[in-house]
């Protein structure tokens, strides 16, 4: 019952919020709607028992890159008449990108129900094994089976990393930064000199 | 205390229901009493530092002086200003006191009280103080004025910089472990120093861990000296600048919950929970909870003795701390905890 009621709950809400994340007039109130259909999906992912994936959704999805997206939206300077104007000119685009979701969708849910498809049938084999928590079940998989796909996932991930900060770093030389070490280093004696110099004679620096 | 409900003639769905509000109000109250007392706490022991009487006017010795001031702004008006967005104005305290609360759901003060005992615990943790970030965000963004915004842009960039850092922290943690549930990180610490100590911090390899973890938690409450959202010698007061009455005291009681939160994360994970600090059986007489709570309010002597002491860094520091010298450290340890396990516990 509760199980049911919570299912329902969080659908409607991720549907919900999904149908606003484009529906806002605001980007920022779409990228909270969006954050909040993030959220209902980790609800469910919760329900259907995969908890480990509901974690990371909430933890790399709106934890991270959805605060980067609101960082970024909350920066834009907006004007609301301008993204109106390039509406007609943009309609017929955005007709035909309707059309292909909506044949897409039409496409894969014919062809899912005429069955000749056999796309995650439930045939015991993707369940979690007994008195295993799914967390050590998806390691056992990761670096069992999958250990170089993983790993090499993991390295073009870190090439992807690096490319992006080669292409975006710039030496900067004209702002004058803290070096710790170097003031670390330094001592009082490297200072301050401490001499007795002869009256009328001064001192060489 | 399902099994409680049940026996009043409940099935067990509602039974589990019913107990389950039942704990989190068990929970909650005292949480918000313990958040009442504690801010009289921090107050006292900076005056005491600075040579000051602090609070000391209502109530005998002032106790009841944060009950006053919650009086006080809860009679205030609230104010919202004219040119603010007002949906995210008001959603973004109840944001922030929410998320503030729900951390609270897995965290275990006693052997088996703990409301949610999930296998996904620390993940959950870091889940949900990922998410306070947005209370922030939300209320710089929807003051529509400069200091909050610039507070809000700094606080998503110190979080975001500080969990990094503290989710390697974590995984050393649960690589000694062998768990995320909280519960089993605790027991996994019985003894766990020579057999006499309990509690990962006696272990060479993990004592780094705990002062980085320390440290990346008072920046992630944004405490002294890491309070650069609400610096007030730049900011006036941060993205509560525009807050007044109820909406900036749920502000106020999120903060210390948050705080609270990160002191019992830092008994759970380091200083062995509820176990007594040394493995001897007398001391198993003394309640779990007595032994949480103590190492508990001990953390939180040393966030007041920080905020107490310390200068507040400046924003370039904060961050050259976080990304060149905790995350290349916290990077390091993960790999020699994982060798050294590797070499004696799985070899």
């Amino acid at each position: 019952m509760i199980h049911i009621i919570a299912f329902y709950l969080f659908a409607v809400l991720l549907i919900a919020s999904a149908v606003l994340v484009i529906m806002s007039r605001n980007p920022v109130h779409s990228v909270l709607w969006l954050i909040l259909a993030f959220f209902n999906a980790a609800g469910l992912m919760v329900l259907v028992g995969a908890e480990f994936i509901a974690m990371l959704l909430v933890i790399v999805y709106v934890g991270a890159v959805a605060v980067l997206f609101l960082f970024v939206v909350m920066m834009l300077d907006i004007d609301f008449a301008e993204l109106r104007a390039g509406f007609v000119k943009n309609f017929p685009l955005g007709i035909l990108l309707a059309v292909v979701l909506l044949a897409e969708l039409v496409l894969g849910f014919g062809a899912y129900r005429a069955g000749t498809l056999k796309l995650g049938e439930a045939d015991g084999t993707a369940a979690t094994i007994a008195g295993r928590s799914n967390i050590e079940s998806i390691g056992a998989l990761l670096y069992g089976e999958y250990l170089f796909l993983f790993e090499a996932a993991g390295l073009v991930l870190l090439v992807a990393m690096i490319g992006a900060i080669v292409l975006t770093h710039r030496e900067r030389t004209d702002t004058r930064g803290q070096n710790v070490s170097k003031q670390n280093k330094r001592r009082a004696e490297d200072a301050t000199v401490n001499v007795k110099p002869e009256v009328g004679k001064g001192v060489t620096l | 205390m399902t099994a409680f409900f049940q026996s009043l003639g409940m099935n067990y769905e509602w039974a589990w229901f019913i107990a389950t509000v039942c704990g989190i109000l068990l929970i909650a109250l005292p949480l918000m009493l313990a958040v009442a007392m504690i801010i009289y706490v921090d107050r006292k022991v900076w005056a005491a530092i600075n040579l000051r009487r602090g609070p000391n006017v209502v109530g005998p010795l002032g106790l009841l002086q944060s009950f006053a001031d919650g009086l006080k702004v809860f009679l205030q008006e609230t104010i919202i200003p004219s040119a603010a967005n007002k949906g995210i104005f008001i959603l973004a305290p109840i944001v922030t006191f929410t998320v503030a609360l729900g951390a609270w759901a897995v965290i275990p003060f006693d052997a088996g009280v703990v409301l949610a005992d999930i296998n996904v615990g620390l993940l959950y943790i870091l889940a949900i103080s990922s998410l306070s970030v947005y209370g922030v965000v939300m209320a710089g963004w929807a003051s529509n004025s400069k200091y909050p915004f610039f507070s809000a842009m700094r606080a998503s960039a110190q979080m975001i910089s500080y969990e990094v850092s503290i989710g390697f922290i974590l995984v050393c943690v649960v690589l000694y472990a062998g768990s995320f549930n909280l519960t089993e990180i605790v027991m996994s610490q019985k003894g766990h120093g020579l057999g006499i100590v309990n509690g990962y911090v006696f272990n060479i390899l993990l004592f780094p861990m705990w002062v980085m973890f320390f440290i990346s938690s008072l920046a992630e409450t944004q405490r002294v000296p890491f309070d650069l959202t609400e610096a007030e010698s730049e900011l006036v007061a941060g993205y509560q600048t525009e807050y007044s009455s109820m909406s900036f005291a749920l502000f106020w009681l999120g903060e210390y919950a948050n705080i609270l939160l990160m002191c019992s994360l830092n008994t759970i994970l380091f200083f062995g929970g509820w176990l007594p600090p040394i493995d001897w059986a007398p001391l198993y007489y003394v309640p779990g909870i007595i032994w949480f709570l103590l190492k508990t309010f001990f953390f939180f002597f040393m966030f007041s003795w920080v905020m107490a002491t310390v200068p507040r860094y400046r924003y370039d520091q904060l961050m050259r701390l976080g990304w060149k010298i905790f995350l290349p450290i916290s990077l390091l340890f993960v790999v020699l905890i994982s060798g050294w396990l590797m070499f004696t516990r799985y070899a």
